[in-house]
This record gives C-alpha cells, sequence and structure tokens, in this order.
C-alpha cells in the first residue's frame, strides 16, 4: 500500500458530544470529542470505566447517534447512517454470537446480508475459520465451545465482510491471563495482515501500550493525549495520563527561570532541594512559580549514601516483583516516592527499612505536567 | 415419621428444612389422588360413580358415540384452536412491544394493563362479555361461534403473553445489535434472529392458552347461545341430571389431551440455547 494511502483518515470524529438524560440529571457521556483515526492503525482508546470510551465506540458503530457532532468514513458523512449501511463491524465484549447457528453459519451471516454469491461466501467462511485457527470446529453449535474459541468466532464474524474498520469493545476482558497475553499477539496479527483498521477499545493500560500504534487517553468523556505508546508512557502531558499508564512520582518544583526558545525551557528546583534542573516548560505554564514533576519510578536511581544525591529519603517499604523491586521513600518534605530497580543476582546494595538513602534522577528523566 | 423414611445421610446443607418432606407429600397425595380415582372409575363396568362393578371401555365407547358430547368437543377445539392463534399473535406483538423498543413513558402502565385479566374475577369479565355481546348482537343479528373465540382470545392474551415475554427478557439485546452491525435491516434482524430465538416462548404461549381456553367453564357459560355447549359447559349441565362414569371418561380424555400439550410445552421451553 502507498504512503498517502496509509496515511489517509479512516475515521474523522469532529466536535462530537453524546448527552443522555435532561438537567438536572443531565450526563455527559461525551464532550465535544474530536480525533482522527488514520487507514490500516491499531487505534486504542483507554481509559477507567465511565470515561466515554464505548460510547465512542457505539457512536462510531452506529448503534448510537450523537447529540452534536459529526463523523466521517473515509471522507463520507456516517452521523445519521444506521448500523446495517456502514462498513464497520464490532467485537461485541460478550461476543454476542447467535446461539441458534453453527460456527460457520455465524461468520457468514455479515456476508449473505451483504448478498454474496454463494461460492464467495463458503470460500470466505473457510479463509477466515483458518485465520483463527478454527476449521475442525465448524459446524459446531456457539455454545458447545469454550470462550476463547467463541471469541475467536466473534473475530471472525466481523472479519468475514471485510469492513473498513473493525470495532473491538474490551474483546479480551474475559479471558484468563494466559490466553488474553495470547490474544493479544493474534490480534496484532490479523491487524496486519487483513490491513484494516482497528479500534480497540480497553481500560488495561498494559494491553494498550503492547498492541497499539497510537493511544488516546480518555477521562470523563474528553480525550487528554494521543499519541504512541512510547509518547504515551514518556511523555504524559497531564498528570491523569501519567497516573493511569504505569506507576508514577509527582513531585512538587519551584520555577527558578524560564527561557523562551523554541519551545520554553525552565530551570527547576525538587522539592525544597539545592540543585537546579532543566526541563521543557508547556507554553500554558511559562508565567507560573510552580509546577509538578512527573518522573517515573524506574528512571530514578536508589544509592546507600546521600551525597551528591537528588533527593533524600527514608525507606519505608520494599515490594518484590520478580524481576523488579519496588523501594518506597519518604523524603525529607514527607512526600512519598518510589523508586524501581532492576533486581541482579549478586547484588550487593540490600537496604533495609528505615534506611536513610539517596535518590538520583536523570535530568532527561524529569517532565513538567500542564497540570 | 414420613421424614425418617426417606431421611438420608446428607452433607450438611444450609438449606436443609425440616418437615419439608412430608408437606410436599401430603401436597403431592391431595393434588394426584382425586384425579386418580377419576381416571380409575372412568373403567367402571357398572354406572355408579363410586362403586366398582368390573373393568370396561363402555363410558369411552358410550361417550364417542353421544353426539352431544361429539358436537361439544368439536366445538372446544375449534374455540381453542383459534383463540389460542389469535391471543398468541397479539401477545407476541405486545411482548415485543414492551421489551424491544426504548422505555417509554407508561411502560409499567401497560404492562399492568395486558395483565389485567388474570386479577379480574372472571365472573365480572363474563357478565360484561354477555352484556357487550348482547347489544352487539341485537345490532348485527349475528349469533355464530365468534362471540366465543373473542372472548376466549381476550382472556388467553395474558396467558400467552408471560411466557413470551419471559423469552424475550431473558434474551439479550445485543444479539440483535449484533445482526444489524452485520448489515441486516431491522426486518431481517426480526426474522433470522429475535423470530428463532423467540420461537419456543411463542410456543409455549401457544399451548398454554390453548389448553386454559379448552378448560373454560365461566365466560363459556354466560356468553354462549342455546346450542353452543362446550365440552366443559355441557358436563356442567350433564351434573344437573343423572351422573354416569361417563363423565370420568370425557374428563380423562380431556387430562390426556392436557397432558399431552404440558408435555410439548415442556419440550419447547427446555433451555436448549
Amino acid at each position: 500500500m502507498s504512503k498517502t494511502k496509509k496515511d489517509a483518515i479512516a475515521i474523522h470524529v469532529n466536535g462530537v458530544g453524546k448527552y443522555f438524560g435532561s438537567e438536572p440529571n443531565l450526563v455527559k457521556a461525551l464532550d465535544n470529542v474530536s480525533i482522527d483515526i488514520r487507514r490500516n492503525e491499531f487505534f486504542t482508546l483507554l481509559g477507567p470505566s465511565g470515561c466515554g470510551k464505548t460510547t465512542l465506540l457505539r457512536l462510531i458503530a452506529g448503534f448510537e447517534s450523537p447529540t452534536f457532532g459529526q463523523m466521517l468514513l473515509d471522507n463520507q458523512d456516517i452521523t445519521n447512517l444506521p448500523p446495517y449501511h456502514r462498513s464497520v463491524n464490532t467485537v461485541f465484549q460478550s461476543y454476542a454470537l447467535f446461539p441458534h447457528l453453527t460456527v460457520a453459519e455465524n461468520i457468514s451471516f455479515g456476508l449473505e446480508m451483504l448478498k454474496k454469491p454463494k461460492h464467495e461466501i463458503s470460500a470466505t467462511v473457510d479463509e477466515m475459520l483458518a485465520l483463527v485457527h478454527m476449521e475442525e470446529l465448524k459446524h459446531r453449535r456457539t455454545d458447545q465451545i469454550s470462550g476463547g474459541q467463541q471469541q475467536r468466532v466473534a473475530l471472525a464474524r466481523a472479519l468475514a465482510p471485510k469492513p473498513d474498520v473493525l470495532l473491538l469493545d474490551e474483546p479480551l476482558s474475559a479471558l484468563d491471563y494466559k490466553l488474553r497475553r495470547g490474544m493479544q499477539i493474534e490480534l496484532k496479527r490479523l491487524q496486519l495482515e487483513t490491513g484494516i483498521t482497528f479500534i480497540f477499545v480497553t481500560h488495561d493500560q498494559e494491553e494498550a501500550l503492547t498492541m497499539s500504534d497510537r493511544i488516546a487517553v480518555m477521562s470523563n468523556g474528553h480525550i487528554l493525549q494521543v499519541g504512541t505508546p512510547n509518547e504515551i508512557y514518556y511523555n504524559p502531558q497531564e498528570r491523569f495520563v501519567a497516573d493511569f499508564i504505569g506507576e508514577s512520582n509527582f513531585i512538587e518544583a519551584e520555577v527558578v527561570s524560564v527561557t523562551k526558545g523554541r519551545s520554553a525551557t525552565a530551570s527547576l528546583r525538587l522539592a525544597g532541594t539545592r540543585k537546579t534542573f532543566k526541563a521543557n516548560m508547556p507554553a500554558s505554564k511559562s508565567k507560573d512559580k510552580t509546577a509538578t514533576v512527573f518522573i517515573r519510578p524506574e528512571h530514578a536511581k536508589l544509592q546507600k549514601s546521600t551525597r551528591g544525591a537528588t533527593l533524600t529519603g527514608t525507606l519505608t517499604n520494599m515490594l518484590f516483583f520478580g524481576t523488579d523491586t519496588n523501594y518506597h521513600l519518604e523524603l525529607d518534605n514527607g512526600d512519598a516516592f518510589v523508586v524501581r530497580s532492576q533486581n541482579e543476582i549478586g547484588h550487593a546494595f540490600h537496604p533495609a527499612i528505615g534506611d536513610k538513602l539517596g535518590v538520583v534522577i536523570d535530568e532527561q528523566a524529569i517532565q513538567v505536567l500542564k497540570d | 415419621m414420613l421424614n425418617r423414611l426417606f431421611w438420608k445421610k446428607r452433607e450438611f446443607s444450609v438449606t436443609y428444612q425440616f418437615g419439608f418432606a412430608t408437606i410436599a407429600l401430603i401436597c403431592f397425595f391431595a393434588l394426584y389422588a382425586p384425579i386418580s380415582t377419576l381416571v380409575f372409575y372412568s373403567f367402571n363396568a357398572g354406572n355408579n360413580l363410586m362403586l366398582w362393578e368390573g373393568f370396561s371401555f363402555q363410558w369411552y365407547v358410550e361417550a364417542s358415540k353421544n353426539e352431544l358430547v361429539q358436537e361439544a368437543a368439536i366445538r372446544s377445539l375449534i374455540i381453542a384452536v383459534c383463540a389460542s392463534l389469535i391471543s398468541t399473535l397479539v401477545a407476541t406483538m405486545a411482548a415485543l412491544g414492551t421489551t424491544r423498543t426504548a422505555p417509554f413513558k407508561g411502560q409499567k402502565l401497560i404492562f399492568i394493563m395486558i395483565n389485567q385479566p388474570l386479577m379480574v374475577p372472571e365472573i365480572v369479565t363474563a357478565v360484561a362479555l354477555l352484556i357487550f355481546f348482547a347489544i352487539i348482537k341485537t345490532f348485527t343479528n349475528y349469533y355464530g361461534l365468534g362471540y366465543l373465540i373473542t372472548a376466549h382470545a381476550a382472556f388467553c392474551v395474558p396467558f400467552a403473553y408471560l411466557p413470551i415475554k419471559a423469552r424475550l427478557d431473558g434474551m439479550d439485546l445485543s444479539m440483535e445489535t449484533a445482526a444489524g452491525d452485520l448489515y441486516a435491516t431491522p426486518f431481517v434482524v426480526f426474522r433470522r434472529i429475535t423470530l428463532p430465538l423467540l420461537w419456543p416462548g411463542i410456543l409455549a404461549g401457544a399451548m398454554l392458552s390453548f389448553v386454559i381456553s379448552l378448560d373454560d367453564v365461566i365466560i363459556t357459560e354466560f356468553v354462549k347461545t342455546a346450542g353452543q355447549d362446550t365440552l366443559p359447559t355441557y358436563m356442567l349441565g350433564q351434573l344437573r341430571r343423572v351422573i354416569t362414569p361417563e363423565i370420568n371418561a370425557i374428563s380423562s380424555v380431556l387430562l390426556a389431551v392436557s397432558l399431552v400439550v404440558v408435555t410439548i410445552f415442556f419440550l419447547f421451553t427446555r433451555k436448549r440455547y
């Protein structure tokens, strides 16, 4: 596929809102959301329950119509199109397989509705069954197969009509951990093989990070940040995003000075310490005297001596995770701080709870948040 | 104690209640002893209801030869078939309207109105229908079976409605949504998904209303005109005259018909999916 086609916009959501009920019980499930989802992309809507991610998915599918705003699919206005006229298929959280039909009949349903010729339908059904490794269970009823197998049938059924966009509503949430990891790899493979745009809804940040090309983090009916997993993890713009994706330390910093260049750079002094750091300053904060700084626990290093340390504190707790250990500290100013470090064989450093320790932070690990 | 008789050493159970087995046995006895007596004496060779004079099928033969019984039986069947078809159709539409639409104002009221005939004393409905139909009869001069069929269809609606609504309530709306997502128009969704899944409920509703119509006495007695006896009203009439085991025989046949219908009902409502 050519470069231009790959970068083309599949779904364009423009200022869309969905309100339920009326004053005083008005619920703004989705409030003025705009987003562009590219063709061929594995796009994830990530957020806690009630953030509006499923509502956005249902709007794109056409099960619900927006209170205001506009939606385009391949530059065609689909805002008021019923679901059966949209080239969009959904994998439901509950799978919603048809219990009175066999596996093959489930998969062929959409193709029959599109009035495809018989030979094409049976060829596509076989192709889909092979794609999800379900050839042997073709003639089983859907209540005679396991949850993981139902999941595959639901996927095959939604993929069979070769839609422009595939919507997946937390499809892995009912599976156990091992099966879920397997399906994550499988989904990614299916997306690459079929070249269909996937829009994936989840509240599991690990799932979002491992599978997505881009992630939109949502909260309270708003999209807070859109970016690649890398951008979302390393450069969260807001406290909520940083907090929701992985573990974070938030420290108050004093803004010593701001230098304005192409982007504003600030000199910062962390939590009552003397040393100053340089970090990018969001434009909206260029006049502020204090800022919240965010540091990932694995970007800080623990050392025995407090000399030369960025921060100092007392060890209050240690949590062992196998590959890593989390060291919980109480900083000298009373704030909590977590350092995560990899466990190594023959590691000589064995601090005890109550020890006074030093924390070393690299300048690059410091990021100023917008809020 | 009966409990001792049925006592099996069991694991400790938090739901076990002392004495329930005894009460259950008494209930079963009260339910089935009269019916078995009735069936037993339908095979009596003599013409006494309580004195056993040997085994014979004579009362079955007698009843089947009786023209009045034949006519009443046919009439009963015609009414029951027509009434159950009409009431099932109406009940299906009512059930779809109260479960497959977005919640609307007055939905609860409609639900109550559909089921209200279950609460109203049957005699009240009977008198109301008698008066209402009397007015219509004077205007139309029509005296046929239509009145009985209409009346039966009307009071059968809630009986047909309940199993259909129960089935719809248990059916996840996401399957219809999924079909719509897979390019099926609302009509096709109904034909390919809703109806096949609802079918056991519809059959159950039809069977139930058939049995209810078949044994109705009160409304039929009030609405029928001369010579429109159904089996139950014919039997009621017989009681005022000489009682022979013929009535046992007719009852036993009715019982057998009900049993067959109930068995089919059971087979269809068994949860398969």
